[in-house]
């Protein structure tokens, strides 16, 4: 019993991960109806970013903030260079852009790092942690994930630019209606997205070692979460992260190995999406003939 | 048939004809990729192109059918040309069965359920349990055929002759069905469901059996991929593999018979092109490649030639 | 000077042309009527001025060019769009989404006397204003999509279709609101309508349209008593 809850509080902790990544999928989902498969990448790559500025010298939580502002340029300038120019091309083919850009960041990345695994410090002090229960890691893992969670709550709900992104992302031609440049609003969405996934990164890399193929599984679990919570619902995305968080851990206590865990998980969520096609908190579309 | 695509076809096979006695040994075995590729290809845009199902585990019904083979020429002795019609059985029925329960999932959702398979198989292949007929992680090695009837050809030219004839005749096959009512029915039901059910299309039926066909063709070019390669293990067969062959079916045009070659050509070749442009990051270019290739032609290359054909048309002079 | 001006106005979906040359002009601080049938090109005109297809011809607004120009930039001259369908943001609250019409303005504490006016003016808005925007019923989505472009503060108001689906007594009171924002306000308004009966009595000028062409034109009274024209072209 003791056991079990110690890899329920570890799943939390990674839920938490893959809550805030499958948010920034479901931001990007809601605004264009495209799943963002390279976002996982780009959170590596700003992770290497702040590793960099970290070994540089500079003190931890000023890197963390200068990759977060990084990320946001970062994910602006590849909205509007790589992805406008396709937007209107089927789905298919954004698709395999996405896949080009996943490749591509994953490669120059290893190109300039190298692939050999780098540690990457958790700026959590001991007094923190939970005892045999939660590492003091883990915990800080959380409390960032949840105080950024509330920060993009409370600037969707409660400011007018994030009123604006809501409604471009709603229904773009109305938007413009009222004036709001919706390309804009979009390359701000993949902006915040972007840092969020940096985010993500740089709560995990503690944990699993700093890598290019770093993101590839928390992408493919939090992509998971994002549908088991409902593709368009941020609010399903969520608990879809810490539900996947969860069963991950308790499925690597008795499963053996990383990848047959992945596999075992992934099966585990197919099988509920059988049960419930669009997921738990997901909209069942009717659309007319 | 209209006249020019005909005379474009027999040229190509006539040069596919003779092109074996003009190429080293290794461009004869790149060609032979080519064609087996072409044949997964053509699965995957039956289900994708012309059914819109998407599927992101093509991959894993190529390992079902390269193991089938490998499993019945290793533990069996059986020929390898027998070991094609079962590797394609076993494949229409484990895509049938797959299909199934994916009825009920549509477009993303969908393609999770089908990168699970993709992601879980060679998890299946590694597991220890069935390591006795899998070979575990090792794989299974066997040997390439000889030419029949002692035939003036050496193995990698038969190999090519050989997997030519399977290509032809699943092109065949394919040509035959998505031409016709079946066609027809595959594409009313990727654009409007309701409105096809409605008119007499049993959907769900059409879906499942799609899959389960779809999945035959890939799998009937996995069998030949390890015949030509000579050897099966898990690692071969990962998600990535999954990955470029729906890369190669949107590459090459989606809902496009000569696109599964185009996109076959593509996967097989521009890796190895980003290799001599860059050793260091080599798919940084592959990537460069893709959105090139999107940019310039998004409906792949076969759209971008039907367009192009079009406009020439436009220009002749009306009689 | 005319408030809005149209030389030549073409528009074309694709390669389709649907507008085939219109001319018209309106002044400031009256109500032009557009009327037509169904598919005459109504609803394209209030597109094309709103640079929402693709146009060619002169368009001037307040003795600016505006033809070429992007959607989000007239909306910044002062041209609210009401349109067809109401355009509603159907999962935001009816606050947020008139908060909204005031996007582009600069003066918050103006807007905040403005959101009081349009309760004012819309007391079923104010009971729901918290209330999911796609729960109310269409006479309320419509007051919604008309406050909403109240709250510009615009100069020119184009409307297209207001009384569509509404109960006859609901268009009534619409109407009368829209006379008196008209009138207090000094704001322009271009209304679209298939119901001539009604949009004749609130108009100060009329043109009908009829497959992308202007077939008459001239002051609403004029119309609405020539009972010949009324007859032919307008059914009634």
């Amino acid at each position: 019993m003791d056991a079990f809850l110690h890899q329920v509080l570890a799943g939390l902790a990674t839920g938490g991960i893959y809550a805030s990544l499958a948010l920034a999928l479901v931001m990007i989902y809601q605004a264009t109806h495209h799943v963002n498969f390279a976002q996982g990448a780009m959170g590596m790559c700003c992770t290497y970013v702040a590793w960099s500025l970290i070994n540089a010298g500079m003190p931890y939580w000023a890197a963390f903030v200068l990759t977060v502002l990084i990320a946001f340029v970062f994910g602006v300038l590849i909205e509007r260079l790589v992805i406008r120019p396709v937007e209107n091309s089927p789905i298919l083919a954004v698709v395999v852009v996405f896949i080009a850009l996943l490749v591509i960041i994953t490669s120059i990345t290893g190109w300039i790092y190298s692939y050999t695994i780098k540690t990457f410090p958790s700026p959590f002090p001991d007094q923190i942690g939970l005892g045999r229960y939660m590492s003091p890691h883990q915990v800080g893992a959380i409390g960032v994930t949840l105080v950024v969670l509330l920060l993009l709550y409370l600037f969707f709900r409660f400011t007018p630019l994030g009123l604006a992104m809501r409604a471009a992302a709603q229904n773009p031609e109305s938007s413009r209606l009222v004036g709001i440049r919706v390309g804009w609003m979009l390359a701000l969405g993949w902006g915040l997205a972007a840092a969020i996934g940096s985010v993500a990164g740089i709560m995990i890399a503690p944990s699993v070692y700093l890598d290019p193929n770093m993101m590839a599984g928390v992408l493919l679990y939090a992509f998971a979460a994002a549908l088991v919570g409902g593709i368009d619902n941020p609010a399903g995305a969520v608990f879809g992260g810490f539900l996947v968080g969860v069963l991950e851990n308790v499925l690597g206590a008795y499963v053996i190995g990383n990848e047959l865990k992945l596999a075992v998980a992934l099966v585990l969520i197919v099988g509920v999406l059988v049960v419930r096609p669009s997921g738990f908190f997901g909209k069942v579309h009717v659309t007319r003939v | 048939m209209r006249k020019s695509p005909l005379i474009a076809l027999v040229v190509a096979l006539a040069a596919a004809g003779v092109a074996p006695f003009f190429l080293t040994n290794y461009h004869v075995f790149q060609l032979t990729l080519v064609m087996v590729y072409s044949i997964a290809l053509l699965g995957l845009n039956m289900l994708t192109g012309y059914n819109g199902q998407i599927s992101l585990g093509h991959g894993a019904f190529y390992a079902i059918g390269a193991y089938c083979t490998a499993i019945l020429m290793d533990h069996y002795g059986v020929p390898y040309w027998a070991t094609l019609p079962v590797a394609g059985a076993v494949c229409l029925l484990v895509g049938f069965l797959f299909g199934l329960p994916a009825l009920r999932l549509e477009g993303l959702y969908l393609a999770l359920a089908t990168f699970a398979l993709g992601v879980s198989l060679p998890q299946l292949l590694k597991y220890h349990h069935l390591e006795e007929w899998t070979g575990g992680v090792q794989g299974i090695t066997i040997s390439k055929p000889d030419p029949p009837f002692g035939l003036p050809l050496d193995q990698d030219q038969w190999l090519y002759f050989f997997t030519l004839a399977v290509m032809l005749l699943m092109f065949a096959i394919a040509w035959n069905l998505l031409r016709g009512r079946v066609g027809l029915a595959m594409r009313a039901i990727r654009d409007q469901h309701v409105a096809a059910e409605a008119m007499g299309v049993n959907s769900a039926l059409y879906k499942s059996l799609t899959f389960g066909v779809s999945a035959m063709f890939t799998g009937i070019a996995g069998a030949l991929g390890a015949i030509a390669i000579q050897f099966v293990a898990p690692d071969s067969f990962d998600i990535f593999l999954s990955i470029i062959f729906l890369v190669g079916i949107v590459i090459g045009g989606l809902a496009s018979i000569p696109g599964a070659i185009y996109g076959a050509l593509f996967i097989q070749f521009v890796p190895n092109i980003a290799d001599e442009i860059s050793k260091a990051a080599p798919w940084a270019i592959f990537g460069l490649f893709l959105i090139g290739f999107v940019y310039a032609m998004p409906m792949g290359v076969a759209g971008a030639i039907r367009m192009a054909a079009a406009r020439l048309q436009r220009r002749k002079p009306s009689p | 000077m005319a408030l809005l001006q149209a030389a030549g106005l073409r528009a074309s979906y694709g390669i389709t042309r649907v507008l085939h040359g219109l001319d018209f002009s309106m002044a400031e601080g009256t109500i032009t009527t557009l009327l037509g049938a169904n598919g005459a090109g109504k609803t394209t005109t209030l597109r094309a001025l709103c640079g929402m297809v693709r146009t060619e011809g002169e368009v001037s607004f307040a003795g600016q060019r505006i033809d070429g120009r992007a959607t989000e930039d007239i909306v910044r001259l002062g041209i609210a769009h009401v349109p067809d369908g109401r355009g509603t943001f159907t999962m935001l609250t009816t606050e947020e989404n008139l908060r909204l019409g005031a996007y582009t303005r600069k003066d918050r504490d103006a807007v905040e006397s403005d959101l009081e006016r349009i309760y004012g003016y819309f007391p079923r808005l104010r009971e729901r204003r918290a209330q999911q925007a796609g729960t109310l019923s269409g006479g309320e989505q419509q007051m919604l999509a008309v406050s909403r472009a109240l709250m510009l503060r615009p100069k020119l108001m184009l409307l297209d279709e207001p009384s569509f689906g509404l109960a006859p007594l609901i268009v009534k009171e619409l109407f009368g609101i829209l006379k008196a924002v008209n009138e207090k306000e000094r704001v322009s308004m271009l209304v679209v309508e298939q119901n001539a009966a009604m949009a004749l009595d609130l108009a100060d000028n009329a043109y009908l349209i009829e497959t992308g062409r202007i077939v008459l034109s001239g002051s609403a009274r004029d119309i609405k008593s020539d009972e010949a024209v009324r007859r032919s072209y307008l059914g009634y």
